[in-house]
């Protein structure tokens, strides 16, 4: 805002006044806030469902996996790969990456993430920090750095207009279809049968065990499960960003804002945090240029002064 | 609990990196250096310092050495054996875009590798590190990588040169063409570090010489993902031109984002800096229609195709402006140290004085020996639309070519030759 205003101000004192621009009224201001609010949300949406899968394989394993941002790279990636190599356009990368990238997910957990479940949950985050490194180098290695191209899918390059205010109308898609799967993921976990099993078994594996469930069963398709929301989220954003290998670096670090700000673990958490996240950007960006993002991380760390696990953390936690 | 325990330490480790990646973030991506090289004098050693592994990798990077080895063979080729530099070696070492990381390899260049002179060397932070490491070791430095003007400016030297382009340069052409196509009010995006100050203050000045008006800079953070909200209020001052001033993944967020705000239609867009990288990683549909100035355009010519043709049977890829630039700078000093029949620094910079040169990369160059930019035309440049491609890499359409008094202006006042 700084070296808006005096520039403004300056040229409309001076004496060659003559553009037809109208002044900004409390209209228009309303306007351009309730525009940011929806931009907020749409965001919003999205990061709900990217951090999704990290509350789940934390609320589940314990595992922080700092790799969440690869896999929502590799996701991305993936999509434009497949793009390229066979013309499956987005409505086919959809479905078809999710479950390769489950398969990602259910592979890194047979043979890596489980030998290091019964140590201390530092292993696992290094190991997930070391399989990030390790896999943007071999995206670098293979498709460069400067990224590959992906369109909007057809039908979605339109624009949604009410009256004064418009989004585009693959942002109200990308919103929508992100909470709708959060929704489902949220009464699958709490609603069915499956979902008591799989909290039953995070609360308490031991006694899970003595009544007859095969915990040990659950972990490893809910860690894919978590891994393909990751590359869901990807192929999610290749429409509207860069596709690179390093799109999750940066990425990774807003998410766990997201979770830390929702509380560890918890899918409401991350889904109402997502959308607080989403808002303070699109104000930030609105109202304060530069300093969008500083916003988010002073809202993690007021978040965690007054409630050190976070707005939905388990309990146990803030002891 | 034991359980809990973990949970509590989990939520307090995850909470501090957060903060701590944050911190780390602005640093950028690190990699393998491939620096080191054989101690040898009596042997023309130049080194090449860019980024090998980051965001910086495809514009120039590895294939700069390439671009290199095309001048030394060129070289080797025209002077056969009366050839001044028999042994002509390259170094290489990435710099990873941090200026304290390109400080400590140049240091190593001169001195352990006897580099002669160091080329390349892209991020503005990191140039402006090696032309004081140039000046006190009195060793060669020509930069062709970054845009800062301060390299011909304030901080400029005896033994550095600016070989493609500055921020100044690319302001002149752009501003000055879109104002003049009736593009008078400008909205400016810009990630609010050096770079983007440095060019906003460019393009400000540019688009003012040429009669328009800058109603908005919008500062974003950098990186930065999301600009729907910047773009929105970018949009809000009605302008006839949104500039952008980002570059790499930070561009294709732009540009895709900006797209499908629909703004296409209400403002022309303006890209500050752009590679010919970045046109093909987001594909020329993004782009249709923007505006921007290039140094070197490998379908320009002739000329221009057939070294292009020579660079992709090597690299199975065409040629960025940087890449062009790095042989011409390589190759131009060789000629120097053919003439001087030495290749020591203050012969080779008597010898580039006031040099006029045409080349394969300078058209109309000159080697200005009041403050070492090496001016020479650029082009106003549009991309193609779909269906005028006409081959992969074929993305732009020459619109005009600024003769290189015009691209530079006068000699930068701030620069004292010590």
């Amino acid at each position: 805002m700084p070296p808006a205003r005096p520039e403004r101000a300056a040229y409309r004192a001076g004496p060659k006044l003559e553009n037809n621009r109208t002044a900004p009224t409390t209209g228009s201001h309303m306007t351009a806030f309730i525009q940011y609010t929806l931009q907020g949300l749409a965001l919003g949406g999205f990061y709900a469902l990217a951090a999704l899968g990290l509350a789940v394989i934390f609320g589940v394993l314990g595992v922080v996996n700092f790799s969440h941002g690869a896999c929502y790279m590799l996701g991305a990636v993936g999509a434009a790969v497949l793009l390229d190599a066979t013309g499956l356009g987005f409505w086919w990368a959809l479905p078809l990456m999710t479950i390769a990238m489950f398969l990602f997910g259910v592979l890194m957990e047979r043979l890596l993430v489980q030998w290091l479940l019964r140590l201390d949950p530092l292993y696992n985050f290094l190991l997930t920090f070391g399989l990030t490194l390790l896999l943007v180098d071999v995206v670098k290695r293979k498709y460069g750095v400067s990224g590959l191209p992906y369109p909007l899918p057809a039908g979605l390059d339109g624009r949604i207009t009410l009256g004064a205010v418009s989004l585009s109308t693959y942002q109200v898609f990308a919103a929508v279809f992100s909470i709708s799967v959060c929704l489902a993921v949220w009464l699958v976990l709490t609603k069915t049968r499956v979902g008591m099993i799989v909290r039953a078994s995070t609360e308490d594996a031991e006694r899970s065990r003595a009544l007859g469930i095969n915990v040990s069963r659950w972990v490893t398709p809910v860690f894919g499960f978590g891994i393909a929301l990751a590359g869901l989220a990807g192929v999610l954003r290749a429409p509207t960003g860069s596709v690179t290998a390093d799109m999750g670096s940066f990425f990774i670090i807003i998410l766990f804002a997201v979770v830390v700000i929702g509380g560890l673990g918890s899918i409401l958490g991350a889904v109402v945090a997502g959308f607080l996240v989403g808002l303070v950007e699109a104000y930030g960006q609105g109202y304060a240029g530069r300093f969008s993002q500083v916003f988010i991380f002073m809202l993690m760390a007021l978040v965690i002064l007054v409630r050190p696990s976070g707005l939905f953390g388990r309990e146990e936690a803030a002891s | 609990m034991q359980r809990t325990t973990s949970r509590q330490t989990l939520a307090v480790l995850a909470t501090a990196v957060t903060g701590s990646l944050v911190l780390a973030a602005c640093g950028g991506a690190g990699g393998p250096s491939s620096g080191g090289g054989k101690i040898s004098d009596g042997k023309v050693v130049i080194g090449l310092l860019n980024d090998q592994s980051g965001v910086y990798k495809d514009l120039s990077g590895p294939n700069s050495k390439v671009a290199i080895q095309m001048a030394i063979d060129d070289y080797k080729a025209k002077y056969g054996d009366k050839a001044v530099a028999k042994d002509i070696e390259i170094v290489a070492a990435d710099h990873q875009n941090k200026p304290d990381v390109a400080n400590t390899k140049a240091q190593e260049m001169y001195d352990r590798d006897k580099a002669d002179i160091i080329l390349d060397v892209p991020t503005s932070s990191a140039a402006l590190a090696v032309a004081t490491q140039a000046k006190a070791k009195k060793k060669l430095f020509i930069d062709i990588g970054a845009g800062t003007t301060a390299l011909t400016g304030a901080q400029c030297n005896k033994y550095t040169f600016h070989w493609a382009y500055d921020t100044y340069m690319l302001a002149s052409g752009t501003g000055a063409a879109l104002v003049e196509g009736g593009g008078k009010n400008w909205s400016i995006v810009y990630p609010d570090y050096a770079f983007g100050q440095d060019m906003t203050k460019s393009f400000t000045a540019a688009v003012e010489r040429a009669g328009g008006t800058v109603q908005q800079k919008i500062a974003t953070p950098f990186p930065n993902e999301n600009f729907a909200t910047f773009i929105t209020k970018a949009g809000s001052s009605k302008p006839d031109v949104i500039g952008i001033m980002a570059a790499g993944g930070d561009l294709v967020n732009f540009v895709k984002q900006y797209n499908q705000a629909g703004m296409a239609d209400k403002a022309k867009l303006a890209v500050g800096l752009m590679f010919i990288t970045d046109i093909h990683s987001l594909g020329v549909d993004q782009f249709k229609g923007t505006t921007f100035t290039d140094a070197w355009y490998w379908n320009f010519d002739a000329q221009n195709k057939a070294w292009a043709d020579k660079f992709k049977a090597k690299t199975n890829t065409r040629p960025s402006f940087a890449h062009a630039g790095n042989y011409s700078a390589a190759f131009n000093y060789l000629e120097a140290v053919q003439a001087a029949g030495t290749d020591k620094s203050d012969d080779i910079v008597k010898q580039l004085e006031g040099k006029k040169i045409n080349d394969m990369f300078l058209r109309n160059g000159e080697v200005r020996a009041a403050d070492h930019n090496v001016i020479h035309d650029v082009y106003q440049v549009k991309v193609k639309s779909k269906d005028q491609v006409k081959e992969e890499w074929d993305y732009e359409e020459v619109v005009k070519t600024i003769p290189a008094a015009d691209a530079y202006g006068p000699a930068n006042p701030a620069c004292k030759m010590g």
